[in-house]
């Protein structure tokens, strides 16, 4: 009973949080509004940001890329997050971008696994059942067990959005966290699983994806795909507050390098 | 001098009577809160859409909403534990309160009352380490994360509640009962089995309801050996459950999705609400015995 009451509690203070919306921007005040993927990574600089600076405010709404690019052109808050590079018509439109950082994003297998290589095409037939034995890219003969996240986890979106298996993917588990999907596919020698790239550990076996292994540097310079850039979108032709635009240097800063690989992101700088 | 004294008993009366409410207010606001939060959504989706939906895909680009998937499991999930649970706890607990000498009975308690205060967690942290990867090379499938595991880990999770309340009800059977069933030539196990059990019977009967009510409301341990995938259940599928529901998605949630997810918080209060029912009509009619 305890537990449930205190599992509430939890559910209506996230309930309040969630409605306190992108308010406009005053003198102390950083807004932020977009992709709920960036949470963690945003939710650090912000915290660090808000400590260098007494009396700042700095607020993030977790709306989603696309409403967070349409409440920066609103000129509902002061900088937008998306998870997703600007298309041309939104750079048309008078939105400028600067990539924050890298969400690489590690396939793991178990170590005993003799694949250590797939195609990106591979890893969608996989997650979607059009492949489902180990046998058909190259493996042992048994039928491989898809470990996934939870719907609404950023790395779960990132991994659907990058490999196009956007709700169409049949998990054998959904886990909630980056850990337990460590430890699962650690303990079963025929699952298949994704992880942030900041999380891996040594239990498991990250793939190469098209012959590039997993690494900060190849999430850098793009040649792994199982990435995507954190984007921070602002308004070209307006210029940020004063203390966004200190927000915005922060972000960018050496500072906050190791703030976004604690988040879990490769930084872009 | 004695106005005084009246003054002294009612303040603490006062203090004692809110003290009281503090819990009443709790509930009330709790009830409220879900009532309120979780009704949107069912008239959303609609009340039959809701309840008998086979398909959840609360991300997805259409969103379905249907949470039978979740509803049946907690059944049968709670069902399996039953099964299991049950007679091994009923078993230990009539050895526990007649048969066993004092030495072994407190050292068995004990272990009971352990057994009892390990976190939830640890549960699922032992069956998603040892348990999981056991069905799986068992019954030769290709994951072990399945409604069986959850069974498992609940069945043994309700031992100490179902353990503990048969015991005190076996207990406050009057000696007189076995005695007499012993004076008139029947063996002490004809005794404990058709004197003390049939006379304990409520008492046995609510500590059944209780380890149900453990069960349909663990949430921790079962989304870690579960698989949490909103499949109708099966025994060897991958499954998740009321509670796992609204915890492994509370976290990201937005718009309808969490609105929906309050909708099945409150559809599992309605279920415990009926358990406890259950549960204080047992234990009525037991005093009323």
């Amino acid at each position: 009973m305890k537990k449930r009451v205190l599992a509430m509690a939890l559910a209506a203070i996230t309930g309040v949080s969630l409605m306190a919306g992108c308010s406009s921007s005053n003198s102390g005040t950083v807004s932020t509004d977009g992709s709920t993927s960036m949470e963690k990574v945003i939710g650090t600089i912000g915290e660090a940001f808000q400590q260098k600076n007494d009396g700042v405010t700095f607020t993030y709404n977790p709306t989603g890329s696309g409403s967070g690019i349409t409440a920066v052109q609103e000129g509902r808050c002061d900088i937008g997050l998306s998870s997703r590079a600007l298309k041309d018509e939104e750079k048309a439109s008078g939105l400028t971008e600067t990539v924050l950082a890298y969400d690489g994003i590690a396939i793991i297998v178990h170590p005993e696994n003799a694949i250590s290589d797939l195609s990106i095409e591979d890893i969608a037939d996989i997650y979607t059942g059009k492949i489902t034995n180990w046998k058909d890219v190259g493996g042992s003969d048994t039928e491989i067990v898809l470990i996934g996240r939870e719907a609404g986890s950023g790395t779960r979106d990132g991994f659907e959005s990058i490999t196009g298996t956007k709700d169409s993917c049949k998990y054998r588990q959904e886990l909630t966290s980056t850990g337990d999907v460590i430890t699962t596919v650690a303990n079963n020698p025929d699952a298949i699983g994704y992880a942030s790239l900041a999380a891996l550990k040594d239990t498991v076996k990250p793939l190469s994806v098209g012959g590039v292994a997993p690494s900060e540097s190849a999430v850098k310079d793009g040649s792994y795909v199982v990435q995507r850039p954190f984007v921070l979108v602002t308004k070209a032709d307006t210029k940020l507050s004063d203390v966004a635009q200190k927000f915005f240097d922060f972000a960018l800063s050496d500072e906050a390098v190791e703030l976004i690989s604690k988040a879990g992101a490769v930084a872009a700088k | 001098m004695k106005h005084k004294k009246y003054l002294v008993e009612n303040v603490i009366h006062g203090v004692f009577l809110i003290l009281g409410l503090i819990t009443v207010g709790c509930v009330l606001l709790i009830t409220v809160y879900l009532v309120m939060s979780g009704i949107p959504a069912i008239h959303k989706i609609g009340l039959f859409k809701f309840l008998f939906g086979e398909t959840w895909a609360s991300t997805a680009a259409e969103p379905a909403f249907g949470i039978l998937p979740f509803i049946l499991t907690s059944i049968y999930g709670t069902a399996g534990a039953i099964l299991l649970g049950v007679p091994i706890g009923f078993l230990t607990a009539v050895y526990l309160a007649k048969i066993a000498s004092p030495a072994v009975k407190n050292v068995v308690t004990s272990a009971v009352g352990l057994l009892a205060g390990i976190p939830s967690v640890v549960y699922g942290l032992v069956g998603m380490i040892v348990l999981v990867p056991a069905i799986r090379t068992c019954f030769n499938l290709p994951d072990g994360s399945s409604l069986l595991a959850a069974i498992v880990v609940l069945g043994v999770m309700i031992l100490p509640s179902i353990i503990d309340v048969s015991i005190t009800a076996l207990e406050a059977v009057p000696k007189e009962y076995e005695d007499a069933s012993l004076a008139l030539g029947a063996t002490p196990v004809e005794t404990y089995f058709k004197v003390s059990v049939p006379a304990a019977k409520s008492g046995i009967a609510a500590a059944v309801v209780l380890g149900v009510g453990r069960a349909i409301g663990e949430a921790t341990a079962v989304m870690m050996v579960s698989g949490n995938v909103p499949n109708m259940p099966s025994l060897f599928q991958s499954v998740r459950f009321l509670t796992t529901a609204v915890a492994s998605e509370m976290s990201y949630s937005s718009g309808l999705q969490q609105q929906a997810l309050f909708s099945i918080a409150l559809v599992l209060f309605l279920f415990i609400m009926l358990i406890n029912a259950t549960l204080n009509f047992f234990l009525k009619r037991n005093k009323e015995e």
